[in-house]
């Protein structure tokens, strides 16, 4: 079943939106919404993978070697650099939140405060 | 039935349509996909052929430094952007105040295990940066393995010893420095009339240590931009666990 890897991408991003929308902890909720952008990972390398074909590396291969799409890995590599700063972003945006309103509990961030 | 119950039965038939809908999207939208493991992949040939004639071996290396040379001076920035958000936002408030963090018992050979680790973690780290032109690895994933190797000292030991084996003053400007330094290398192509960020040094031997011209020169400042910004970027968060503590509990 050649479909089977996208689909494993797509259940990786809705188990990661289902962890975010039942979330009750906001560091609980980052780390699912991490879970959610690794199904662009598994995305991205399924897209680029090649049946009998080694990595894009010809330190020691032959160059006309069959390797895997190399773009692929790239844009997966800008995607976990992204994913690594905007979860430091967002956690400590939790940490602030806790130090102001004394809660990670989504449910009872409710009054605006100045 | 109450209007909770009712609202509870809309959310719920709601919610399993949308999971219909989506299911099907998905199953579709794979369908439509390159199949899984084939044989075409004309942006990856294209990709590699363009890596080998800038005699740089490891291709991933050579998208991302000189192909997408522009998107990845981008996604430096986004990683600089979001440790100088995260120092804004961690930074000391009026009602904080820091506190000595104090000294650890650390098992003796936990300690052994961390002072053997960490010279050899330096040293992948160093070999990652250093090679990711031509072996797996470059800038990104060496900088996070140097940055691991000094985290050792707080597995290993505590925070005071991590604290003094940091250069924090000295990494935020090298950080800034090295940051800024990938923006100054696209000047050299501009100044050789090619264009911005352009491969215009000289490419060297294929599978040397000096080869893939550009490539080598950024992935190297990526590195000390990357394993700085990440020990800054702990540097703020372990602070928050172990030094920052409110001076008033009225909140």
């Amino acid at each position: 079943m050649t479909v089977l890897p996208y689909l494993v991408a797509g259940w990786i991003l809705l188990a990661g939106l289902y962890g975010l929308v039942t979330s009750r902890n906001l560091v609980q909720a980052v780390g699912c919404l991490a879970v959610a952008q690794s199904s662009t990972y598994v995305l991205l390398l399924a897209v680029g993978y090649r049946r009998d074909a080694t990595a894009p590396v010809f330190s020691d291969l032959p160059t006309d070697a069959p390797v895997v799409d190399p773009v692929v890995q790239a844009l997966a590599l800008t995607d976990i650099v992204v994913g690594a700063t905007v979860t430091a972003l967002l956690l400590s945006l939790v940490i602030q939140l806790r130090k102001r309103h004394g809660t990670v509990d989504p449910e009872e961030l409710t009054g605006l405060r100045g | 039935m109450s209007r909770t119950t009712r609202l509870r039965l809309f959310l719920t038939a709601a919610a399993v349509l949308a999971a219909a809908v989506l299911a099907a999207a998905l199953i579709v939208a794979a369908e439509q996909l390159p199949g899984f493991g084939g044989a075409r992949h004309p942006y990856g040939e294209r990709a590699v052929a363009a890596g080998l004639a800038r005699q740089s071996a490891n291709i991933v290396s050579a998208v991302n430094f000189d192909q997408r040379g522009f998107d990845t001076l981008g996604e430096e920035s986004i990683l600089f952007g979001s440790v100088l958000g995260a120092g804004m936002l961690l930074r000391l408030a009026r009602d904080e105040h820091k506190r000595r963090p104090a000294a650890e018992p650390v098992l003796p050979t936990t300690r052994l295990f961390g002072a053997t680790l960490l010279p050899l973690t330096l040293l992948t780290g160093g070999y990652l940066v250093a090679h990711g032109q031509l072996s797996p690895g470059g800038g990104f994933q060496g900088g996070v393995v140097l940055t691991t190797a000094l985290h050792l000292a707080y597995v290993a030991a505590d925070y005071r010893v991590l604290k003094r084996i940091r250069p924090l003053a000295v990494l935020d400007v090298t950080d800034a420095i090295a940051a800024g330094s990938y923006a100054a290398l696209g000047l050299i192509g501009l100044a050789q009339g090619a264009g911005y960020l352009a491969n215009t040094l000289p490419l060297g031997t294929f599978n040397a240590l000096s080869s893939s011209g550009l490539v080598a020169v950024i992935n190297a400042a990526v590195g000390v931009e990357v394993g700085s910004a990440v020990v800054v970027l702990l540097a703020h968060f372990l602070d928050q666990a172990v030094e920052v503590t409110p001076r008033r509990r009225n909140r």
